[in-house]
């Protein structure tokens, strides 16, 4: 039986991401394409969701920004699975030595830090743009995985499959992958869409104080910060950029829950 | 006292119980054996009023005059703790971990509006000191006892009030045999003093045979047979419990095998754990394994025996080569046994293990799980299907199993399949780390066989680890006793078990309950 | 119960002094001279050197990092490039804007969501809980600036119960009250969704536990049971997310004054990056770091007090 919540988080995920790949070959209008005669226009037959205040096709910037946001979003839980799984798989595999210490204590760090602050540090440090806002959510992603990597990773390494293999004489690291990892997909599959629905807010928030991807490329949260002078007389300026994103987010949470029930048998059983 | 009739009880349309009836006079003892799943627990649960979400019940239970199966929440409260108190298997997890004994003891009697403050804690202490803990303190949480310890605890709390009945379910299956006895005493000694009857749920026969005075055996949801308990250790009625009878008295018959040279030697083995790390400083160091010395001949059964924390498993893993040792020396064939130790030998020795559930990879079929200790081989024999099919037949599956998932399989199977895999690399060494603990009796019977027949074919040596003498009684021929790291005693299986010389294997026998004092306390009353 | 505190305690210290140390290298060696930096591509090479000479930046890069710190532990957190005046003064300004906004949060969100949370868990699976699970699933999902902007148009623009912005000091506590409650709530609410499914699942859990079905069996109401055995464990995971949720309020706090124009330390850090007043952003992220580290700190010691199994180590 599929879950109800992943049906109702795959619709909003796979249409923002069919309206993000749309956008590669065809939009209705050019993003790039500032005509002030076009400016702030209702929505209509041309401009189905009307224009902003530069003459901009809001449901052309709403596509090439989704775009944006799940770029930024996917490379960032990109980079969180790929350091922090291997590092959490390594602190499990060598429970208790001083790698693991390391590891862990390192991971505390990062955790205390506040990840927000740290990635306007970032960007206004290094100059805001997209791959700075990536780097900035992406660090704070590794921890994370490192931390559900080792935790699933713990468990799995008492029990007696993990001693079997052992026994037939392979090393940590081949058990690491050939037990641990398929045994732990699940726990990561779940965490990665709750970190890709963190990342689309950390980036629409980067970019809404203006350290995210830089004009002319258009983003949510961009949208948002220019909407704001004008939200008094047009608020659905605002309003569209905010409802993109939260249905983005919630269909992505949507689809994690929906995901852990349809991968945790244990949690199944419990429901049927 | 308390009466079921026909006690019946779904669970979202699947019926667990049916027609259920038992009767509990004051101050009896009633045991109430049978398999996992056999609708024991929830037997209790409903005597209880405390049936999960989505169970009907149907039938009576009367209290006295009530029935509780009509009675309201409020009132069935009021009876829980202060008409009968209960207590459940898993003492370590029963208490609150964040409140003092002391307060939970004392919980049931203010609860019950019985006593207050000071009176309440007065009355608390003293029943804490009934139950044999009068050296430990009010202001004790959970974790700073022992598992013996907490289950003491947990009576205390269920007799606080002096209910009428006390309902046990499976409490000493935690627990480490001698322990266990103790429990046992303790529960048998109040029943008789306090008049209060007592309830006790188990699934092991020879528990109840020497606790209760009336018994009844369960199978599926139904109670199979009942009476008092000489009458029904003698008669047998119902076939059901002549087959657990015989399966928990089972001896698998041994063929008497030539036994030669010493194939595994263990000498002085020393294995120290370090101390636990906090921070950047250590613990101090445990001696897990002290100076253990032994010989496993070839064509050999050897049993080794002791408690929870008595360093058999760790012994065990440096035997497997798994951890490294830091003293003495283990061989095998003439070749050290270390961590580090070519693949070709570690193929010599391979192991059992005890939980039929986390012995394999959930996502792996049979054959590739049954495959695995091919990797000990230079490469994987081109025929490996062919072999792997032969030893799934070795144990009695089917060659077609191997297309199959774990979780396919029930618990006995599963054992089949871990034998299967230890054996495919043919090795000397057999090690069952608790190999039949986990299994229902009857089961553990069929597995029992299994291995004496392929120890007698393949010519094998076994390392048999168990808490549970009476399986080590059946299948070893010779018997360590551990305890704290080191081997107390050590000679023939009947011998050590007939006249054992170390205090403790003497403590361990007499505590271990045994089914053929009561045959024979049964003939004598016939 | 000592050890785990001095053990917790030295932890503190040292995540602050990784802290610093990142900060330091991510702002005063990262940009090659943060003089220049800050300055821009016009200035002369004059020009640097008397802002370097003016804002001590001179001397090896190790005698800087330890001028700094001591600096922030005597109180002494730099000149502002742009104002010309201490940073410390800037941030006692800010900073009882920020901080009562994030307190204020806290509270909102604690009040809102442990209740909620725990009526989900006592109904579960009925109409109350599937209520609250979904509005908790969409509270999560909205961005606490986009809701500000919404709460403002609603409340300060079209109904005009409330000034849109701005923070008018506290010589006048009413006034000052309400106009952090709009940011307030803005912030408090995606926090409540998650501390409210936290308490949740949290009070599930431990009320599947075994120690419940003894205390049933001991003669407690389902009630009972859950306030006298269930909270109190709940707690621990609980306490947990509301260590984290300061960090990230505190953070929300600095894009909501955005929002709302309130002269928080996240406009005064804004004003430092548009200005590339190095020192200012330098000086107040430590600052926040070190409230993170130290709420952190403040949580484990909650725990020790409500684990008894912490004591011990």
């Amino acid at each position: 039986m599929i879950p109800r919540a992943l049906v109702f988080g795959a619709v909003p995920t796979l249409f923002f991401i069919a309206a993000a790949g749309l956008s590669f070959l065809w939009v209705p209008h050019d993003v790039t394409d500032l005509s002030i005669a076009d400016r702030l226009q209702p929505m209509s037959a041309e401009y189905l969701l009307g224009t902003d205040q530069f003459g901009r096709d809001i449901l052309s910037m709403l596509m090439v920004g989704a775009r944006t946001s799940i770029a930024v979003a996917l490379v960032a839980v990109g980079i969180g699975i790929g350091l922090g799984v291997p590092l959490g798989l390594a602190a499990a595999a060598l429970r208790g030595s001083l790698l693991d210490e390391i590891i862990m204590r390192a991971n505390d760090l990062v955790f205390a830090f506040p990840s927000l602050v740290i990635a306007i540090l970032i960007t206004a440090v290094f100059g805001p743009s997209a791959v700075n806002a990536i780097l900035a959510i992406g660090i704070f992603n590794i921890p994370v995985f490192a931390r559900v990597a080792r935790g699933g990773a713990m468990s799995l390494w008492t029990l007696d499959y993990v001693l079997a293999a052992r026994t037939a004489g392979k090393g940590r690291s081949r058990i690491s992958i050939e037990h641990i990892l398929p045994n732990i997909a699940n726990l990561l599959v779940v965490q990665a869409t709750i970190q890709f629905s963190l990342g689309i807010l950390a980036e629409a928030a980067l970019s809404y104080v203006g350290l995210g991807a830089q004009p002319p490329t258009p983003s949510w949260g961009r949208m948002l910060a220019e909407a704001q002078t004008m939200i008094y007389t047009h608020p659905m300026l605002a309003i569209l950029p905010g409802l993109a994103i939260v249905l983005m987010v919630l269909g992505l949470n949507l689809l994690g829950d929906g995901l852990r029930d349809l991968l945790d048998p244990r949690l199944r059983r419990v429901r049927s | 006292m308390i009466r079921a009739t026909n006690l019946s009880v779904a669970i979202h349309g699947t019926p667990i119980l049916q027609n259920v009836s038992l009767d509990i006079a004051a101050g009896q003892i009633v045991g109430l054996v049978g398999e996992s799943g056999s609708g024991k627990s929830m037997t209790a649960l409903a005597m209880m009023g405390l049936l999960p979400d989505g169970a009907v019940a149907k039938g009576a239970i009367q209290l006295f005059e009530e029935d509780l199966l009509q009675t309201d929440e409020r009132r069935l409260c009021a009876m829980r703790g202060q008409e009968i108190g209960m207590i459940f298997q898993e003492p370590m997890t029963a208490l609150n971990p964040v409140q003092t004994i002391g307060d939970q003891v004392s919980e049931t009697l203010t609860v019950h509006g019985a006593a207050n403050g000071d009176a309440a804690r007065k009355i608390a202490r003293d029943r804490l000191d009934r139950v044999g803990l009068g050296h430990i303190g009010m202001a004790a949480f959970p974790h700073e006892l022992s598992g013996g310890q907490r289950q003491r605890v947990c009576i205390a709390a269920a007799i606080a009030l002096r209910p009428k009945l006390l309902i046990a379910d499976e409490p000493t299956t935690a627990l480490d045999v001698t322990t266990q006895a103790q429990i046992l005493d303790l529960l048998r000694e109040l029943s008789r003093s306090e008049d209060m009857a007592l309830l006790l749920i188990t699934h092991d026969l020879a528990v109840v045979a020497g606790m209760a005075d009336h018994v009844a055996v369960m199978r599926n949801g139904e109670i199979v047979e009942q009476g008092a308990t000489s009458t029904v250790m003698r008669d047998r009625a119902h076939p059901y419990t002549r087959a657990l009878f015989a399966a928990s008295a089972h001896q698998p018959e041994q063929t008497d095998m030539p036994v030669s040279d010493a194939i595994l030697e263990v000498r002085n083995v020393v294995r120290i754990y370090p101390g636990r790390r906090n921070g950047l400083q250590r613990g101090s160091p445990l001696r897990a394994v002290d100076g253990v010395s032994f010989a496993l001949k070839k064509g050999e059964s050897l049993g080794l025996v002791g408690e929870s924390g008595c360093g058999k498993s760790t012994l065990t893993r440096a035997i497997l080569g798994l951890d490294p040792i830091q003293g003495g020396s283990i061989v095998l064939s003439g070749n050290p046994v270390t961590p580090h130790m070519p693949r070709r030998q570690r193929a010599a020795i391979q192991v059992v293990f005890q939980d039929p559930y986390g012995s394999f990879n959930p996502r792996w079929r049979v054959a590739r799980i049954v495959a695995e200790p091919f990797h000990l081989l230079p490469r994987r024999p081109p025929d490996w299907r062919d072999q792997v099919a032969d030893a799934l037949s070795a144990v009695q599956l089917a060659p077609g199993d191997m297309k199959k998932y774990p979780h396919e399989f029930s618990g006995g199977q599963r054992q089949r399949i871990a034998i299967a895999r230890a054996l495919i690399t043919k090795p000397d060494v057999l090690v069952l780390d608790e190999a039949v603990s986990a299994l229902d009796v009857r089961i553990r019977a069929q597995v029992l066989d299994l291995l004496a027949d392929l120890r007698a074919r393949l010519g094998l040596s076994y390392l048999f680890i168990s808490h549970d003498l009476t399986v080590v009684r059946a299948i070893t021929d010779r018997v360590l006793v551990m305890q704290s790291g080191r081997i107390v005693e050590r000679g023939e299986t009947p011998e050590v078990f007939d006249a054992p010389n170390h205090p403790y294997t003497q403590a361990l026998i007499a505590a271990a309950p045994r089914l053929d004092d009561v045959e024979n306390a049964g003939d004598i009353d016939a | 119960m000592l050890a785990y505190l001095l053990g917790r305690f030295s932890s503190l210290c040292l995540s602050l002094l990784v802290a610093s140390i990142v900060i330091f290298a991510v702002v005063e060696i990262v940009p090659g001279d943060p003089a220049a930096f800050m300055l821009g591509l016009n200035a002369t090479e004059e020009n640097v050197a008397a802002l370097r000479a003016e804002l001590g930046l001179t001397g090896s890069v190790t005698a800087r990092y330890f001028g700094w710190l001591g600096g922030m532990l005597s109180g002494d957190f730099g000149m502002s490039y742009t104002y010309r005046i201490p940073v410390s003064e800037l941030v006692l300004d800010r900073i009882w804007v920020s901080l009562p906004l994030a307190v204020y949060a806290l509270v909102l969100s604690t009040l809102l969501a442990f209740p909620l949370g725990m009526m989900a868990a006592a109904y579960r699976g009925q109409a109350m809980d599937v209520g609250v699970m979904s509005a908790t699933q969409l509270g999560i999902a909205i961005p606490n600036f986009w809701f500000g902007m919404l709460l403002q148009t609603l409340f300060a623009v079209v109904l005009q119960w409330v000034p849109a912005g701005g923070f008018p000091g506290w010589e006048n506590p009413g006034a000052a009250f309400v106009s952090l409650t709009l940011p307030a709530i803005a912030l408090a609410l995606p926090q409540a969704a998650i501390l409210a499914r936290v308490m949740r699942s949290a009070l599930i859990d431990t009320l599947s536990q075994d120690y419940i079905r003894t205390a049933r069996a001991k003669g407690l109401s389902q009630r009972q049971a859950v306030v006298r055995h269930a909270l109190r464990n709940a707690l621990i995971p609980a306490l947990t997310i509301l260590g984290l949720q300061f960090s990230f309020l505190l953070a929300g706090a600095i894009i909501i004054e955005n929002v709302f124009f309130l002269p928080g330390l996240g406009r005064l850090i804004f004003q430092g990056i548009t200005q590339r007043d190095l020192i200012v952003v330098e000086s107040v992220t430590m600052l926040l770091v070190f409230a993170v580290i130290f709420v952190t700190f403040l949580v484990d010691v909650a725990y020790a007090i409500v684990d008894p199994r912490l004591r011990r180590r």
